[in-house]
């Protein structure tokens, strides 16, 4: 790396990218503003909106009264009339009072409206678990967005993703859900760019090259899956393909089946229930499109079909490393 | 005092039943040709009406949400509104909506079922809300969108007496009052949310009362008496537009009246009502009652009656032929708008349902 770009770039954690993403959109579109339950002076529960407030003032870094669909209900109206919305969900298990704000309106104003209203609304939440938080605090319930149309899923999984996605997300004309992996807010850094720049929503990343298994994971499980596939290189042989799909709606089908044909085999994980979960998906569209390239059957290693636990036992309920290393030989193996 | 100041328990009034102006009322501002305009804007919507259920009942439309009795309501607040200000409606504002400019045929074409009838692009009218009271979060971001802009307009927001049990109203009044946003919260009071009676959805002596909770004012007024209506909302319009920011508030306005009819084409009203209730809010029809102020007045006359008459149902005849002489849209239609752009998966479900349409042609499709 050059000395020119080493000066512009900086080590950041996943949740400092988030941040440092908002700064940037905010400096650049006098139409973007952030708002939501104590995401003002205190600058959010996470920090995930640290020096907003002091750097764009009160009209633009807004503390809402604490009401999820008032929060998006009311940036529906504002989008529509030519602001950009950022919204939090202080936790993704408290969404689901927006939740009809959401489906019944925002991803339908464009439809309705026959194009003269889009909705360019960023909803953002924390989700997933593994942070011992309290109850309802650890839910990823990506498959009720993904399901609806008008609507993008993006989660990303590095801070470098992060900010760029983000910057995406903001400048997309669509409402976009946008999922933050709380496990891993602060888990490493990376270099991320201080400039501005984006990252396509609606493309996987590769993350590991390998001939022999395809993974398909996203967010906060990236990283399990990726230590179970060094382990399986390093002490078995098996190389595994590690695509990060990072958008879930819409869905990279071409990324997803160019991997399949490779290697014929094909793992999804996600900490999701399993059930209705965005690996069915995965799985259906390989069955519709690559059947005659399969060696084995397609597995799910996700979480399991009930309420996500309390704490004592949520490192039961979480795909980790061993039971991902497990689908994956049962896959090879078959 | 500003009429918004009073008790919210007391009802603004300006015409008795009888179409003369009660002791103390002030009749509003308006010259001969807007109080006309008023009228005739009543008698369109009242006809327009019952030509709409008419065409439900023979099968050339679908469920429809009819207005009559509430035309007072509707028009003398969208009457009270300036070029600039918008209307968010719920699904019952039809005649609200013709007084802003709304083609009637638009009207008609959204209950026949085709998306091209929530087409409207250069007025400032947000698309109907089916979901009851979802639009009042709409009414208050974008009335705080436009004062985050810095622009003066006013948003005349929609909803019925059901609407103030949901969550929604109570959260977006709740917003208005906190950023006082330019709002005017429009409670079209007609007594049953369906079946059930208001009295059900709040014990709250009022539903107008209710903005003192949110720190704002409230009003009641007699919905089936126009010009009550116009001059508190237009009051209201001038309030959320004022000089001095200070003075820039959101106000709730209870209007009284009933509906007349079903809620809907496909409920019956005489399981949860008895007639005589109907019989007794007849009696304070908003149109004969107007009617009777200018006649008296001499603004109108039998001949300009008549006139009247007439020319409403040569509008909405020529409106239905208008939106029943439109082709069914495209079928491609349906995967148009959902994104700005046309995500893969979705060209290739339309490319699929274009060549269902060739294989099989229309006909065996939709048998």
């Amino acid at each position: 790396m050059s000395q020119q770009q080493q000066q512009s770039t900086q080590n950041l954690t996943l949740v400092q990218a988030v941040r440092d993403g908002l700064y940037g959109e905010m400096e650049r579109d006098d139409d973007v503003i952030v708002l939501g339950e104590d995401v003002g002076k205190n600058g959010g529960v996470f920090r995930a909106t640290q020096g907003l407030y002091d750097e764009f003032g009160e009209k633009r870094v807004i503390d809402t009264p604490l009401a999820e669909s008032g929060i998006v209900g009311t940036s529906v109206g504002m989008a529509a009339y030519g602001l950009k919305p950022v919204a939090e969900m202080q936790f993704m298990g408290f969404i689901y009072p927006a939740f009809d704000q959401i489906i019944s309106h925002a991803a339908r104003l464009r439809t309705r409206s026959r194009g003269r209203f889009s909705c360019p609304l960023v909803v953002r939440a924390p989700y997933g678990g593994g942070i011992r938080a309290p109850e309802h605090h650890s839910e990823s319930k990506e498959a009720f967005f993904a399901h609806e149309p008008g609507l993008k899923v993006v989660i990303p999984s590095t801070p470098y993703d992060t900010k760029g996605l983000l910057a995406s997300a903001i400048r997309d004309p669509d409402p976009v859900i946008f999922l933050e992996p709380k496990l891993i807010y602060r888990a490493f850094r990376e270099e991320v760019p201080d400039e501005t720049y984006t990252v396509p929503i609606g493309e996987a990343a590769t993350r590991r090259e390998g001939d022999d298994v395809s993974v398909f994971t996203w967010g906060a499980m990236t990283r399990p899956t990726m230590e179970a596939a060094e382990q399986l290189a390093e002490n078995e042989g098996i190389e595994c393909d590690v695509v990060d799909l990072r958008t879930l709606s819409p869905l990279d089908d071409e990324a997803i089946l160019e991997s399949f044909k490779k290697t014929g085999r094909a793992v999804v994980v996600h900490e999701a229930p399993k059930t209705g979960g965005l690996a069915g998906e995965i799985t259906a569209t390989i069955q519709e499109e690559a059947l005659l390239y399969q060696e084995a059957p397609v597995k799910r290693v996700t979480g399991f079909d009930t309420p996500f636990p309390l704490y004592a036992l949520e490192d039961y309920y979480l795909p980790e490393a061993a039971r991902i290393a497990d689908g994956i030989r049962e896959t090879y193996e078959f | 005092m500003s009429t918004l100041q009073r008790d919210p328990r007391e009802q603004v009034r300006v015409l008795d039943e009888d179409g003369r102006v009660v002791d103390g009322a002030t009749v509003p501002d308006l010259d001969d040709d807007q109080m006309v305009e008023m009228y005739r804007n009543m008698k369109l919507a009242r006809h327009f009406d019952q030509r709409a259920v008419s065409l439900q009942r023979q099968g050339r439309m679908g469920t429809y949400p009819p207005l009559s009795g509430q035309e007072g309501a509707q028009i003398g607040s969208a009457m009270a509104l300036d070029e600039e200000d918008w209307m968010v409606p719920s699904y019952r504002e039809h005649g609200a909506a013709y007084a802003r400019g709304l083609k009637l045929h638009q009207t008609l074409r959204y209950w026949m079922g085709d998306e091209r009838g929530n087409e409207l692009r250069d007025l400032n009218i947000f698309p109907v809300a089916v979901p009851i009271a979802t639009q009042v979060l709409h009414a208050s971001g974008l009335a705080w969108g436009a004062k985050l802009k810095g622009d003066r307009k006013a948003f005349m927001c929609y909803f019925g007496d059901g609407a103030t049990s949901e969550g929604d109203f109570h959260e977006g009044l709740n917003f208005a009052g906190v950023f006082d946003v330019p709002a005017v919260f429009f409670c079209n009071n007609n007594q049953w949310a369906i079946s059930v009676p208001r009295e059900r959805q709040t014990a709250s002596e009022t539903i107008a009362q209710k903005a003192v909770a949110y720190g704002f004012e409230g009003v009641q007024v007699d919905g089936m008496d126009p010009l009550a209506v116009y001059k508190v909302a237009r009051e209201a319009v001038e309030k959320a537009k004022a000089d001095d920011p200070e003075d820039l508030r959101p106000t709730l306005i209870e209007a009284v009246q009933y509906r007349f009819g079903a809620h809907t084409t496909a409920d019956d009203p005489s399981v949860y009502r008895d007639d005589d209730e109907v019989e007794r809010w007849k009696a304070k029809d908003p149109i004969p009652r107007l009617e009777s102020y200018l006649y008296e007045q001499g603004v109108l006359d039998q001949e300009r009656i008549d006139a009247v008459q007439q020319s409403v149902e040569e509008e909405v005849a020529d409106a239905i032929e208008t939106a029943e002489s439109l082709e069914r849209p495209e079928p491609a239609a349906i995967f148009e708008h959902v994104y700005e752009g046309m995500p893969k998966r979705l060209q290739q479900q339309r490319q699929y349902l274009e060549q269902l349409r060739e294989r099989h042609g229309d006909e065996e499709l939709l048998e």
